[in-house]
């Protein structure tokens, strides 16, 4: 198995707060890593160092190596970081003044494609690996992406993230603010995607950790406690305050 | 019983505050409805073919219309448009995008202080920036001085609307490796399109009718100019210039004027509006 993502002692401040302790860890290629933990542990922060989304905070720094298929992504720019390493979000956050086709275009056209195919050919596939295309497909130019419905909206952004063809795919709690049904939806997706591109996911929902991924970091006051299969955490897991955190007597 | 009564007086409540609510905004519309019925009733006999197409002729000779300041004032609000709107626009981007440091506190204040400068003064300082190095007056002094009074409004209005637009829309394109700049003018100005141009219509319907910045940069002229490097004729100064003249011809014809500008504005705001808002896809709110 080969490692998509590799962490060495990433610190990560909000100020003079240190926020993330020094954290090490290898993600697999090609499979889904769940990361779970506690309000305020520190997931968001340390997915969102994976693609230098951290930094667009003006408060906040990170400090130490991020290598992604093997380049550290803290010595190159952040834009080319982030295409490579895509992103998705706790609450669905289309471009409201775009058309959906627009939407999933915009990370290519705003970034210098222009040929009509190419662009074509690109929404429609990502539309398809996001199993909305059938849903969209006659309104694509039509419809604004905020007049779908909140589940919709969310695939439409993970179809957006995809359009780019990133290595990673980061979702922070991405079935959060959706139904059981639309929630459904995504993880049955995650189940597609993760043949082709390796998958970090935050989530707060253990069984959604324990269905959709392989592995699992459980992370507490900005430490990875332990990181193992996600079977070996959720069954047996080394750690006495990670079997405290996953059978709820704390957090 | 006690229900009944607490129910009687919710309700009686609820219609006390909607009919007043209502009765407010009819007095807002009703307003703007009687200035435009009292400007065409005074207005609309005067306004023919003729007032649109020839300059004023001298006193006693009938006939005669405004068409040069007409002509000026459109003139006059393209240069203050072309000018006000970029640095405006410009600066409130500044302001919501980067400006949360001291120069975007001193810029957001000299912004506000500058709204409140009385415009006899915004045109004295276009008189001394403009007008005195090139030593005449001009269209261009006038649009500068009007630009000037635009800027602020654009600039808040473009801050604030920006503001209004969610970060997580930002994040959602920074995610996607579209750099900052790409960001600011394809996503979160297009999202915060209307109200910037409403903003813009707003500075540029304010300054359409200024006259006291136009006195001693625009000056005013009683024929066709068609340079902007000349004195030139201005619908509010011809206003002006007409209604305090001894003469009921010139007067009808100021009411004319007066009629044509609230058209001109009216008729502006209109057009960008719908050259603007149409492409907008369908469900946005």
């Amino acid at each position: 198995m080969a490692t998509a993502v590799e962490v060495r002692d990433l610190k990560a401040y909000f100020g003079k707060t240190e926020a993330l302790h020094g954290i090490n860890i290898s993600i697999e290629a090609t499979h889904a890593t769940a990361v779970i933990g506690p309000s305020g542990c520190g997931k968001s922060t340390f997915i969102r160092c994976l693609n230098r989304m951290h930094e667009t905070n003006p408060e906040a720094r990170a400090q130490g190596e991020v290598k992604i298929g093997g380049a550290d992504i803290y010595s190159m720019p952040a834009v080319d970081v982030r295409r490579k390493v895509g992103m998705v979000f706790q609450k669905p956050n289309p471009f409201p003044s775009m058309s959906i086709y627009d939407n999933v275009a915009a990370g290519l056209k705003l970034n210098g494609t222009r040929n009509r195919h190419t662009l074509d050919e690109a929404v429609e596939r990502s539309l398809q690996q996001a199993a909305i295309w059938d849903e969209v497909k006659d309104v694509l130019k039509k419809k604004s992406g905020a007049s779908l419905s909140g589940g919709q909206q969310q695939r439409l952004c993970i179809a957006r993230a995809l359009a780019v063809n990133p290595e990673v795919l980061l979702m922070d709690e991405p079935a959060s603010a959706l139904d059981p049904i639309s929630t459904a939806k995504i993880e049955d997706l995650i189940f597609e995607l993760k043949q082709k591109l390796t998958i970090v996911i935050v989530t707060h929902n253990m069984q959604q950790a324990s269905r959709v991924a392989e592995f699992t970091g459980f992370f507490l006051m900005g430490h990875l406690v332990e990181f193992d299969r996600t079977e070996k955490i959720f069954t047996n897991p080394s750690d006495k305050r990670t079997e405290d955190y996953i059978t709820g007597r704390f957090g | 019983m006690h229900s009944r009564y607490i129910k009687l007086r919710r309700q009686l409540t609820d219609y006390f505050f909607t009919g007043l609510a209502a009765g407010l905004s009819v007095v807002v519309v009703g307003t703007l409805i009687a200035i435009f019925a009292y400007l065409v009733i005074k207005g609309a006999g005067s306004l023919n073919w003729s007032f649109l197409t020839q300059t004023p002729k001298p006193v006693g000779e009938p006939g005669g219309g405004m068409a040069n300041a007409l002509l000026g004032s459109v003139m006059i609000l393209g240069i203050a448009s072309a000018v006000g709107v970029p640095i405006g626009i410009g600066a409130g981007v500044y302001l919501a995008e980067y400006g949360r440091n001291r120069l975007g506190k001193l810029v957001r204040f000299t912004a506000d202080v500058l709204n409140g400068v009385p415009s006899i003064v915004v045109g004295l300082v276009a008189y001394g920036l403009v007008v005195i190095q090139q030593k005449h007056f001009s269209a261009f002094a006038g649009g500068v001085a009007l630009a000037i009074m635009m800027i602020p409004t654009v600039t808040r209005t473009t801050e604030e609307m920006l503001l209004l637009v969610p970060q997580t829309v930002r994040e959602a394109a920074f995610g996607l490796g579209i750099p900052q700049w790409r960001t600011t003018v394809s996503i979160t100005l297009a999202t915060a399109r209307s109200g910037i141009i409403t903003g813009v219509m707003l500075a540029f319907a304010r300054v359409a009718g200024e006259t006291a910045p136009l006195l001693f940069t625009a000056f005013g002229n009683q024929f066709w100019s068609f340079s902007a490097n000349q004195p030139i004729a201005a619908l509010p100064l011809q206003i002006f210039t007409y209604a305090i003249s001894p003469f009921d011809e010139w007067h009808r014809q100021a009411w004319a004027g007066a009629l044509m500008l609230v058209m001109l504005i009216v008729g502006t705001t209109t057009l960008v509006r719908f050259v603007f808002m149409r492409r907008m896809p369908g469900g946005a709110q």
